[in-house]
């Protein structure tokens, strides 16, 4: 029996920002169209980890204080967006406006370099070895 | 939705908080089509029970505001499960199984930029539904490894067969793996991680 024949594809050169073009321009859209403090979201990525930098205010909405909550300990946007039962792109909308009020602190994820960080893989090894 | 009335906090459990000291997480992303086992490798190696977040969406492609009194439009909620593996106490793994649908991947911006590699899973039984998810890394330029999750009842393939099939390079690693068990599971991100590591070596030598 002869398995199916893929054909391999070259690195895009200009890599597109747009949904990939597929059908009759019927792709896909976010439902929420998100704009933060003056338009501007902040770059969270789903692993930037959020840091509570103060107990809820009284101030705080019952969201504010659930993230301040949860993110005593460091906690990853992802992670927030699964407890929240939020979408992903809400839930950057609302960190974004706790960054600006200062209550949590992000920290900003290890990304892929065009060369990758040896003594970061070489942990990485090390961590998975003793799963 | 009201976080006030409810007796549970969200939130993890005490024993799953991350240390402190965490200062950074890198995420890996696991492709493949619909059912190849992407979730199963998730909660077979994640030390937190695995999570979801979820992306809602339009199907047609215009804008909300373009499309007053009109019904033709449904909103679909795509879910995305991730795990997590504590590395060191500066540094946690986090690892995505990725939308079968590669067109939906574009709901979470820098899923795929940001990534350190990919782990692209394959069922000999249908291994043409990976296809697209293994073209669209080529394309981004994401680095990858194939693993093949062995269904009881799925053809064997010589690993040489496969990789004439897949027409993947001599350089990326392609191997077996059953991923209900967190061992393999793990044994394919280690490849992953030493098929990147290789690439940092190779790349400094240049």
């Amino acid at each position: 029996m002869t398995p199916p024949q893929r054909r391999r594809r070259d690195p895009d050169p200009e890599p597109s920002q747009q949904p990939p073009k597929e059908g009759e321009g019927k792709n896909p859209e976010r439902l929420y169209i998100i704009t933060g403090p003056d338009g501007e979201r902040a770059p969270l990525d789903l692993v930037t980890l959020i840091v509570a930098r103060a107990e809820p205010p009284s101030s705080a909405t019952p969201e504010q204080s659930a993230v301040l909550r949860m993110c005593r300990a460091p906690l990853a946007v992802a992670e927030v967006s699964a407890y929240l039962s939020l979408p992903f792109s809400v839930v950057t909308v609302l960190l974004t406006e706790m960054l600006a009020a200062e209550l949590v602190q992000a920290r900003a994820p290890i990304v892929r370099q065009h060369l990758p960080d040896r003594s970061l893989l070489e942990a990485v090894m090390h961590g998975l070895q003793r799963l | 939705m009201d976080f006030n009335g409810s007796d549970t906090i969200p939130g993890p459990r005490a024993e799953d908080h991350l240390p402190h000291t965490t200062t950074a997480a890198a995420k890996i992303v696991i492709v493949g089509g619909f059912g190849v086992g992407k979730t199963t490798m998730v909660g077979s190696v994640s030390e937190i029970k695995p999570l979801t977040t979820e992306e809602t969406m339009t199907q047609a492609g215009i804008g909300v505001d373009d499309n007053y009194g009109s019904d033709t439009k449904t909103a679909t909620t795509v879910a995305m499960d991730f795990g997590r593996i504590r590395i060191t106490d500066q540094v946690v793994l986090y690892l995505f199984g990725t939308p079968g649908q590669e067109r939906f991947w574009f709901l979470w911006n820098g899923l795929f930029e940001g990534a350190l590699g990919a782990v692209v899973l394959v069922d000999t039984r249908r291994l043409e539904v990976s296809f697209e998810a293994m073209g669209r890394l080529e394309e981004r330029g994401v680095p990858f490894v194939v693993a093949v999750n062995t269904f009881p009842d799925g053809p064997r393939y010589p690993l040489d067969d496969l990789r004439g099939a897949l027409d993947l390079p001599p350089e990326i690693p392609i191997v077996e793996c059953d991923v209900r068990r967190r061992a393999s599971s793990r044994d394919v991100l280690m490849t992953l991680t030493r098929f990147l590591h290789d690439l940092a070596l190779a790349g400094n030598l240049t």
